[in-house]
C-alpha cells in the first residue's frame, strides 16, 4: 500500500508491503519504479518500507533541503518514527549513498546493511572517474552502461500518463540537486565508513559500468568486515534486472543478523 | 528602435568537424582550433565592433564556453577592449551568465569598472545562460533560477551601495565585506537587461522593470513581450518599446540578392549553434517540470524546431533564408526591404525598442561584414530610430 507520513516536516510518499522483519529500502536515482517486480518479491519475506526520496514521486522537497546529509537525518528520523528495531537497511545506487551516510551516523535501529552498487564515495585520484558521468551521455548510452540487457531498462515515455512523467521529471531534477557537485559523492564519506558497525553486504552486478565491481572492492575494503557478492547477467540495477538471485543473497545474509 | 551590433566571434573553421561529430559545443575537442587562425579572427572581429562606433551603432557582446560558435569567453574582457576603441556607442553585456558564476561580487566589480572606464556607457545584462553552458561551468542545473535571483539581487546591491561594506549570508553566496571599488558612474546602477524565451520571464522582468530580450523567433518573442506589458499594466505602469529587445540575423545588400547572400552566410550560425550533444541540451532542473513532462511526452526530437508565422514547423539546422525569414529569425534584402520587414515586425510585436543586429556570423568575411554594417547603419538604422511606437491597438 501507499501511505503518506510527515517526518521532520517533510511530507513523504511511502510504499509499504509485506509483513515480518522491517526492511527500509532506499531507491536508486532513477526512482522507486514500483511497477518493476521487486517490491512484492521482497515483501514475501519482509515488511518492506520504501519511501520516495524528497523530490521524487510525490514526496515533498522543501526549499531548505538539498544535500544527502539531509536525507540521512530524515530517514534516521523515519526509522525512529516507525519505531524500527533490528531492521535491515537496503540502499541501491543513490539510495546506497544515503544508506551509507545514515550508517556512519547511527546504526541503532538496524541489524544489517545491504548496499547495491552504491554511489557516494570517491576512492581514485583527481583524474580518475570513479562514477560514470550519467549526465554527459545520451539516454541510450546510459542504458547500455547501466543494464546487462539495455532493452529491460528502456521505457517509452510517450506512452506514460502525466503524473508518472511528472514523477520522472521531478526525480531527475532532485537527482541533480543532490548529486551534481561533487559528482554523486561526498568527499568526506570515505573517511567515516569505518564507523559502520553492523554486518554489511555489498551486492554488485558483474556488468555494472556506472560503478564497476572494482569500485565495489574499494567499498569492501573501506567498511570493516564487509562482504562483496557479484551477480552475473546484471548491471547497475540488479534488483530490477535479476531480483530473485539478489533476494536470495540478501536474505541469506540478513537472516543471520 | 536602437540598433546594437553583435557578433559571437565564431571559430567557423571548426564547424565542419563539429557537425561531423554531432556537437559544436562542450565535447568538440579544442584541438580543432588553430590558435594562430583564432588570433587573426579575434582581432578582425574586434575591428568590426570598433567600426560600429564610427557608424553610430551601439554594441552588444555575449559569451559562450567550449564551443566553435563563439570565441568570446568573457564579456568583460571583450568589452574592456571595445570600451577603449569606442567613444560614443553604448556597450551592452548580454550578458553575464550569473547563474553559472561562482562569484557575483566579482561580476559587480567588473561591470562597475567597465562603466567607469567607458564613461558610463555600460548596459548590464544578467542572464541565466543557455542549457549547454551548465556543463562547461559545472553549475548545478537544479534550482538554477533561485541561484540566479540571489546573484541578481547581490549584484544590484553591490553596485548601488555606497556606505558599505555590507554582509550577505544567502543560500548560495556568502560574503562578510562587500564594498566594490570603483563604483559605477551610472547611478544607482547601469540599466539592467534580462533574456528569456517564456511568458514567465516576461512577467519576471516586468516586475523588476528591466529590459527583456529574446532571439531568433517571433513566435517566442510575442507572448513574452505581451506578458511583460500585461504584468507592467497590472503593476500600474505602461511598458514602452524601450523595455523590449530582439536579436535577429540581418543581411543587407545594394541588391536583394546580395542581402540574401549575406544573410545566408550569417545564418550558418543558426544552422550550427543548435547542434549539441544530447545530454547537454536539457540538464535536469534547467527547464521547468511541465516543460520536461512535455518533452518526455513528445519523445526524441532532432534539431532546433521553430514554428513559422503559419504554425509550420521548421528544422533550423536545415532551413533556407526564406524559411528563416518566415520565423522572424532572418531579415534580408536591400535597405528598403529590410526596413519594411522590420517595420512590419515591430508592429506585429507591439513595439520593440532594441534591435540586436546579428550582422556577422562565421563565414561572412571581413569585406562583406563591413559593408553589411555600413549599409545597415547608414540606410536602415536612421529610419528605425524614427519609427513611431505602434498604436496600442497593435499591441493587444
Amino acid at each position: 500500500m501507499t501511505r503518506r507520513l510527515t517526518v521532520a516536516g517533510v511530507d513523504l510518499e511511502i510504499e509499504e508491503r509485506g509483513e515480518g522483519r522491517p526492511l527500509l529500502l532506499l531507491h536508486p536515482g532513477e526512482g522507486l519504479e514500483p511497477q518493476r517486480p521487486w517490491l512484492h518479491l521482497l515483501a514475501r519475506r519482509y515488511r518492506v518500507i520504501a519511501p520516495w526520496h524528497p523530490g521524487w514521486g510525490t514526496s515533498a522537497l522543501p526549499d531548505w533541503m538539498g544535500s544527502v546529509d539531509d536525507l540521512a537525518y530524515l530517514y534516521l528520523d523515519l526509522a525512529a518514527a516507525l519505531k524500527l528495531e533490528r531492521a535491515i537497511l537496503v540502499g541501491a545506487c543513490f539510495g546506497g549513498w544515503v544508506a551509507a551516510e545514515m550508517a556512519v551516523r547511527s546504526t541503532a535501529r538496524f541489524a544489517s546493511l545491504a548496499l547495491l552498487a552504491p554511489l557516494g564515495v570517491k576512492f581514485g585520484g583527481m583524474l580518475d572517474r570513479d562514477i560514470t558521468d550519467m549526465h554527459a551521455i545520451s539516454r541510450d548510452r546510459f542504458l547500455e552502461l547501466a543494464w546487462a540487457d539495455p532493452a529491460l531498462g528502456d521505457v517509452d515515455t510517450t506512452l506514460l500518463p502525466d503524473d508518472t512523467l511528472t514523477a520522472i521529471a521531478r526525480g531527475r531534477e532532485a537527482f541533480a540537486l543532490f548529486g551534481w557537485k561533487p559528482y554523486m559523492h561526498n568527499p568526506r564519506l570515505r573517511h567515516w565508513l569505518h564507523r559502520i558497525d553492523i554486518p554489511t553486504l555489498l551486492l554488485w552486478g558483474a556488468q555494472d559500468r556506472i560503478v564497476t565491481p572494482d569500485y565495489g572492492a574499494e567499498w569492501r575494503g573501506a567498511i570493516p568486515g564487509a562482504a562483496l557478492q557479484t551477480i552475473p547477467s546484471a548491471g547497475h540495477f540488479p534488483l530490477w534486472e535479476r531480483p530473485e538471485p539478489i533476494i536470495e543473497y540478501l536474505s541469506a545474509f540478513a537472516d543471520r543478523t | 528602435m536602437r540598433t546594437w551590433y553583435f557578433s559571437e566571434m565564431a571559430y567557423h573553421p571548426a564547424w565542419e568537424a563539429g557537425l561531423a561529430g554531432g556537437s559544436l559545443r562542450v565535447v568538440l575537442p579544442n584541438g580543432n582550433v588553430d590558435p594562430q587562425v583564432a588570433h587573426g579572427l579575434l582581432n578582425r572581429y574586434l575591428d568590426e565592433f570598433a567600426l560600429c562606433d564610427a557608424e553610430g551603432l551601439d554594441i552588444m557582446v555575449n559569451e559562450h564556453h567550449a564551443t566553435a560558435t563563439c570565441m568570446t569567453v568573457s564579456v568583460p574582457m571583450a568589452l574592456a577592449v571595445i570600451a577603449r576603441e569606442t567613444r560614443r556607442a553604448r556597450l551592452l553585456s548580454l550578458g553575464n551568465p550569473i547563474a553559472n558564476r561562482p562569484d557575483p561580487v566579482r561580476v559587480a566589480e567588473e561591470m562597475a569598472w567597465l562603466d567607469v572606464l567607458s564613461g558610463g556607457r555600460i548596459e548590464l545584462g544578467l542572464v541565466k545562460g543557455a542549457a549547454y553552458e551548465i556543463a562547461p561551468a559545472n553549475s548545478n542545473p537544479a534550482r538554477i533560477m533561485r541561484r540566479y535571483w540571489e546573484a541578481h539581487d547581490l549584484i544590484l546591491k553591490a553596485l548601488s551601495t555606497h556606505d558599505g561594506p555590507f554582509s550577505w549570508e544567502g543560500e548560495y553566496f556568502q560574503y562578510r565585506n562587500v564594498n566594490i571599488w570603483p563604483r559605477p558612474i551610472q547611478q544607482p546602477h547601469p540599466p539592467i537587461w534580462m533574456t528569456g524565451m517564456s511568458a514567465a520571464t516576461g512577467r519576471a522582468a516586468a516586475e523588476k522593470g528591466h529590459v527583456v530580450g529574446t532571439l531568433l523567433s517571433g513566435g517566442i518573442a510575442k507572448p513574452m513581450f505581451d506578458a511583460y506589458r500585461a504584468r507592467a499594466r497590472e503593476l500600474g505602469w505602461e511598458a514602452g518599446p524601450d523595455r523590449m529587445a530582439y536579436a535577429a540575423v540581418i543581411g543587407v545588400g545594394t541588391t536583394r540578392a546580395e542581402g540574401y547572400r549575406r544573410a545566408d552566410l550569417i545564418a550558418g550560425y543558426v544552422r550550427t549553434a543548435p547542434v549539441v550533444a544530447e545530454p547537454f541540451t536539457n540538464p535536469p532542473g534547467y527547464n521547468t517540470i511541465p516543460a520536461n513532462v512535455a518533452m518526455l511526452r513528445a519523445g526524441k526530437k532532432k534539431g532546433r524546431i521553430v514554428a513559422d508565422r503559419n504554425g509550420n514547423l521548421i528544422d533550423a539546422t536545415q532551413a533556407t533564408v526564406e524559411d528563416l525569414m518566415a520565423t522572424d529569425t532572418v531579415f534580408a534584402g536591400t535597405p528598403d526591404d529590410v526596413f519594411a520587414q522590420l517595420k512590419d515586425f515591430n508592429t506585429r510585436m507591439g513595439g520593440i525598442g532594441h534591435l540586436l543586429f546579428f550582422g556577422q556570423g562565421g563565414h561572412l568575411d571581413h569585406k562583406d561584414t563591413v559593408e553589411n554594417i555600413q549599409l545597415f547603419a547608414r540606410e536602415v538604422a536612421p529610419r528605425l530610430r524614427e519609427l513611431d511606437p505602434p498604436q496600442r491597438a497593435a499591441a493587444e
